[in-house]
């Protein structure tokens, strides 16, 4: 079985042929069925290949295939190839699973949706470059699934285009991504240039013979980090996710929550044969991400867009994953990924189950006092809220321990201490987000109250198997006893571990749990103080504390100050170079139009020779400087 | 006095005759007999096959022939090919096309087959003079093309501009050829002025270096490299679009057979000279061809500065100077032939009406309309962009990996920012075409059955070059054999 590993990516690739180019013809649940159906049996091979990996002798692990060879230079060659191993089997049954999900949420979601068709087309593509970026064996491949994913991602955003504000998120995101790229395909020509391959497994042996400290490996983990931190939305090019949430919710729930953000961690896992030989680079890795994930959390304070609230919960749980990698925790970062993964898809898809219900609103003032009216999404919502807030026995909890309990260790007090307060924000704003949304006095408005409505069993039924995989996820990695840990037992063989490998005695690591379980309690109880029985206390605490409530409110204005600093000098910096330095005034003239034609004509004589001597004079110029330089 | 008649074979030259012949067949034949022909486009299609079979037939082939003049190799027939297939793809674009215009004229034809003999010449040529052959009958023959709506101010313009210029660019080709004639001691042979210009460098040194600067100014004139390009987007844009993609194309990729077989050859004394002055001119043109781009509406104007933001990419390649840079040329010129034909088809379905609609903004909601053409337009616009994995991508992973390997860190590192971009201005397209509605409704496309095959083909081939790229790598490893140097 493991040899048609290819075949995964396969399916959602056709799926995406077959809507993409009959899917206008074809009947709404034909398309339906082609677009989660393909990725249903994408998920359903990878299952086979994982079954048939876990019997495989330790010996033959992993197992590389090539399909065949796609680019060759020299002694150089990049293979379509897929390396199945522990990671990229974990990666691809979350990737395939929780896909599958989605998009038979999707089916119900956006069923009276009129550009159906091109959604599930848009969505395949998004899922087939996926599955490529994790199944690849070599960096080209990764990187060919990382652009893909960024472009889908793109498509999707915007795919409300009648919206400005939709397309504006899909450009800002696009641009933003470009920055990581850059940084990614520097760290990739880097790793090329010093190894002479980019095959994963040839580059990590090669990479051995290095010192620890070595400055090629530092500066290509740092490179491809900032890669990371364009996809995985940390700080500083996190803005663009935020504002990403306006594409439709399942969009939100499989690239903006599930699959495509967690490709950076993905990456810094994969590559944590290199990060291990990169101190400094995992210290940058670990204070970003525990900088994000305070940061971010406290911006999802003062949100009251219930996309929003999760949006930024996003980039908080992600610098979580990067601050378990930067601490040499890989396998927490992994496990922590898996276990988002199920919860977070599971909250968007609940926000889109109850902006549903409430006639399409999104803005958590005009909700409240859902629960009765739409129980299945309550429930479902408050098992994925309980998650990731860290409560036992909810999946959050076991990999949000592993994290903290790691950066305690591995780490030191202050990668733990902010973990633990972002952990005590998050408990808050995610209950300050239940509250507000299901419990309370209803304040929907008159029109849409009548006809609250709990969703059809296609968008229900995915929400109550999430919720199941975010009530037992967590146990695959259960800690303390020994052999517990099936998670880190499988996946060790990808990983290069860092750190000590001493046991701390198993007292710390309990009390430890009971310590974030009462941060996590307080949190809650925070929430529930100021929401439900003191309702008037945070408006009268946002106008006690004024800057800091508006700063947190704004963002930060970190939006605005990139606008000043960056975008607005690049914008005017490019239209000064055509306005001014190229040619002024042949633009204006032959705007091609036809209508111009009569007006050129008029002029033509006049305008011509003028160009022509232009035109002339800059070769002769060219030629000027061409000599000189030669000759100087 | 004797004379000696040097012996030769006209098999060597036998596809540049073929093509000669054909051209001059259709001259004949439309001028002796009355009434509409159609047969002309069919006619040198035929032509063109047959001078591929030909080219086919003499591969392997090693030599010199016609008195040292004209190089019989690889190099060359593999230039030979592209050349045929940037003309055949030109000429399934151009029948509808120009009877919209009542342009459908026989000497069209023959002018295409006559450049792509010029061209061809210039692929082939041992020796200067040859070169210069070569380019003039290209250029005379492209002037024509260019201006060949007469009644059209636009395609007027650009032919005068493009005649007045040119003859000024080739005057300083000659000009550097004769001082390289001075420098060598009178030999213009390409395989000789590498031993001749070692031997008395200290001597003639200035005046080799003087003659590279004007070759550069010359080649650099026909590629459309920066400070040489200002012709081009007023010349691509006046022009017939279907000669706007040959040119493009074809004159390109000839000029560009020429500047590497001279460079590889030449001046090895002199490499670290014409290396960084190369250096400067790739990093200029790639970046002004990319951020003038950005602010274009004009789709054949856009196009124009992408082609020579192309120019760029492919002097890097010349820079790199290494046996993966000599491939990378090849490569990305069939690459580039391809994708920007077909980008250019599109551009003549979509205009319509004597090039009605050339605005980018007429492209709004194409998908809407025409799901298919607007999925060909994104496959190139995505290929043209460097995206994975069509041809465009794997012909700039070539090239960048070429300057990686050559020691050029930060050419590469440059080139890799310049094609990020590019993206902006090639994704926009495809934006308008799938995310905007229509700006008003541009009605019925003629879906004429030579466009659209041509279309489907190039967008087919640009996705299958890309995915199956090493058979093309391996016939250009074969042919850049011939530069031992590299």
């Amino acid at each position: 079985m493991i040899q048609y590993v290819w075949l995964i990516p396969v399916f959602p690739l056709m799926g995406f042929l077959i809507n993409g180019l009959y899917g206008k013809r074809l009947p709404k649940n034909l398309v339906g069925t082609i677009g989660a159906g393909v990725i249903g049996l994408s998920f359903a091979l990878t299952v086979a290949i994982f079954l048939e990996f876990l019997k495989l002798p330790a010996a033959s692990r992993p197992v590389e295939i090539v399909v065949y060879n796609w680019i060759a230079a020299g002694k150089f060659s990049v293979p379509i190839g897929f390396l199945v191993d522990p990671l990229s089997l974990i990666m691809l049954l979350v990737v395939s699973g929780v896909s599958f999900l989605i998009h038979i949420y999707s089916v119900g979601y956006m069923h009276d949706d009129p550009g159906f068709p091109r959604f599930f087309t848009y969505l395949n593509l998004f899922v087939f470059f996926m599955l490529i970026l994790v199944g690849a064996n070599n960096f080209l491949m990764m990187f060919v699934g990382w652009e893909g994913v960024g472009l889908c991602s793109y498509l999707l955003i915007g795919y409300w285009y009648e919206k400005q504000s939709a397309s504006d998120a899909g450009k800002k995101a696009f641009v933003v991504n470009r920055i990581g790229d850059f940084g990614f395909l520097l760290g990739m020509f880097l790793l090329f240039w010093t190894f002479g391959t980019l095959n994963f497994r040839e580059v990590f042996a090669l990479a051995g013979r290095y010192p620890v400290g070595s400055g090629i490996i530092t500066a290509a983990t740092l490179l491809l980090f900032v890669g990371a931190t364009g996809k995985s939305a940390q700080i500083p090019l996190y803005t663009w996710l935020p504002d990403a949430m306006e594409g439709p919710t399942p969009v939100s729930a499989l690239i903006h929550a599930a699959t495509m953000v967690t490709a950076g961690v993905y990456m810094v896992a994969r590559c944590s044969a290199l990060y291990a030989l990169a101190p400094f680079s995992l210290t940058v890795v670990a204070t970003i991400g525990a900088l994000t994930a305070i940061f971010a959390a406290t911006m999802g304070m003062a949100q009251f867009d219930i996309k929003r609230v999760l949006a930024y919960s996003t980039v908080s749980q992600l610098g979580y994953m990067f601050l378990a990698c930067g601490v040499g925790a890989f396998v927490a970062g992994i496990f922590h990924l898996m276990t988002h993964a199920f919860f977070k898809a599971l909250l968007f898809l609940g926000a889109g189950s109850v902006s549903h219900a409430v006639s399409g609103e999104l803005d958590m003032r005009r909700m409240g006092g859902l629960k009765d009216h739409i129980p299945i999404t309550y429930r479902t919502f408050l098992i994925a809220t309980l998650a990731i807030a860290g409560i036992f026995p909810f999946a959050g909890f076991f990999s949000k321990d592993e994290i903290l309990f790691h950066a305690l260790v591995d780490g030191n007090y202050f990668y733990w201490g902010i973990g633990t307060v972002a952990a005590f924000i998050t408990a808050f704003y995610m209950f300050r987000a239940v509250y507000m949304v299901f419990f309370g006095e209803s304040r929907v408005d008159p029109h849409v109250a009548h006809h609250v409505h709990e969703s059809p069993p296609l968008m229900t039924v995915p929400l109550m198997i999430l919720a199941f995989l975010s009530i037992v996820g967590g146990f695959v990695g259960f800690p303390i006893i020994e052999g517990g840990h099936k998670f880190k037992e499988f996946l060790s063989p990808s990983i290069t571990p860092v750190g000590h490998g001493g046991h701390p005695p198993v007292s710390l690591e309990i009390g430890l749990m009971a310590f974030s379980m009462a941060v996590a309690a307080i949190g809650i109880y925070t929430a529930y103080k100021l929401y439900m029985l003191r309702p008037d206390l945070p408006g009268w605490l946002a106008e006690k504390f004024r800057v800091p409530y508006d700063l947190i409110y704004n963002k930060y204005y970190v939006d605005q100050i990139y606008d000043t600093i960056v975008v607005e000098p690049i914008k005017s910096g490019s239209t000064l170079l055509w306005t001014q330095v190229d040619d002024k005034v042949v633009d204006g003239a032959v705007n091609g139009s036809a209508s111009t034609v009569a007006w050129l004509s008029a002029h033509l004589r006049r305008l011509e020779t003028g160009f022509l001597q232009n035109y002339a004079l800059a070769i002769v110029l060219g030629v000027t400087l061409v000599v000189g330089y030669l000759l100087g | 006095m004797t004379l000696t008649i040097p012996t030769f074979s006209l098999i060597s030259i036998g596809p540049w005759l073929t093509l000669a012949l054909g051209a001059i067949l259709i001259l004949l034949v439309d001028a002796l007999s009355k009434g509409r022909k159609t047969y002309f486009p069919y006619f040198s299609l035929a032509v063109l096959a047959l001078a591929a079979f030909q080219t086919i037939d003499l591969w392997g082939a090693q030599s010199t022939d016609f008195a040292r003049m004209v190089y019989v190799d690889n190099f060359a027939f593999l230039f030979y090919l592209i050349l045929i297939l940037g003309a055949a793809l030109t000429i399934l674009l151009s029948r509808p096309y120009l009877e919209e215009w009542g342009k459908d004229m026989g000497e069209y034809y023959a002018l295409i087959l006559f450049a792509t003999v010029g061209m061809m010449m210039m692929a082939a040529s041992a020796h200067m003079i040859m070169i210069f052959l070569g380019l003039e009958v290209m250029s005379i023959a492209v002037y024509v093309l260019a201006g060949f709506f007469r009644e059209d101010a636009r395609s007027n313009e650009a032919a005068l501009k493009y005649l007045v210029l040119g003859a000024f660019a080739s005057a300083f080709l000659l000009f550097g050829m004769a001082f390289l004639y001075g420098a060598a001691g009178g030999s213009l042979y390409l395989d000789e002025l590498a031993k001749r210009l070692t031997d008395a460098a200290t001597l003639t040194k200035p005046l080799t270096l003087l003659a590279i600067a004007l070759l550069v100014v010359g080649f650099g004139f026909k590629v459309a490299a920066v400070p040489f390009h200002m012709w081009t987007p007023d010349v691509y844009e006046g022009a017939p679009t279907s000669i706007t993609a040959y040119m493009a194309v074809a004159v390109k990729a000839a000029a560009f057979a020429a500047f590497a077989r001279v460079f590889f050859l030449a001046f090895p004394a002199f490499h670290v000279n014409w290396h960084m002055l190369l250096w400067v001119l790739a990093v200029a043109t790639m970046t002004l061809g990319n951020v003038v781009a950005i602010a274009q509406t004009n789709i054949k104007r856009m196009l124009a500065y992408s082609s020579i933001a192309h120019a760029g990419y492919i002097l890097v390649a010349l820079v790199a100077a290494n046996q993966l840079g000599a491939v990378s040329i090849l490569y990305y010129l069939l690459a580039y032939t391809l994708m920007n034909i077909g980008a250019f088809g599109v551009v003549i379905l979509v205009a319509r009406k004597k090039d009605s609609y050339l605005n980018i903004y007429d492209y709004s909601g194409l998908a809407y309309q025409h799901p298919g053409l607007a999925a060909g337009m994104a496959v190139f616009m995505f290929a043209l962009a460097g995206m994975p994995p069509t041809a465009g991508f794997v012909g700039k992973f070539y090239i960048f990996s070429a300057a990686v390997q050559a020691g050029y860190i930060w050419l590469a590192i440059l080139g890799v920012m310049n094609s990020l971009v590019s993206v902006y201005y090639y994704l926009r397209i495809t934006v308008l075409m799938y995310m905007r509605p229509a700006e008003a409704d541009l009605g019925p496309i003629a879906f004429t059955p030579a466009v659209t095959a041509c279309v489907i083909a190039t967008a087919v081939a640009t996705v299958l070059v890309g995915i199956f790229p090493g058979w093309f790598y391996d016939l250009a490893m074969n042919s850049v054999k011939i530069f031992p140097s590299l």
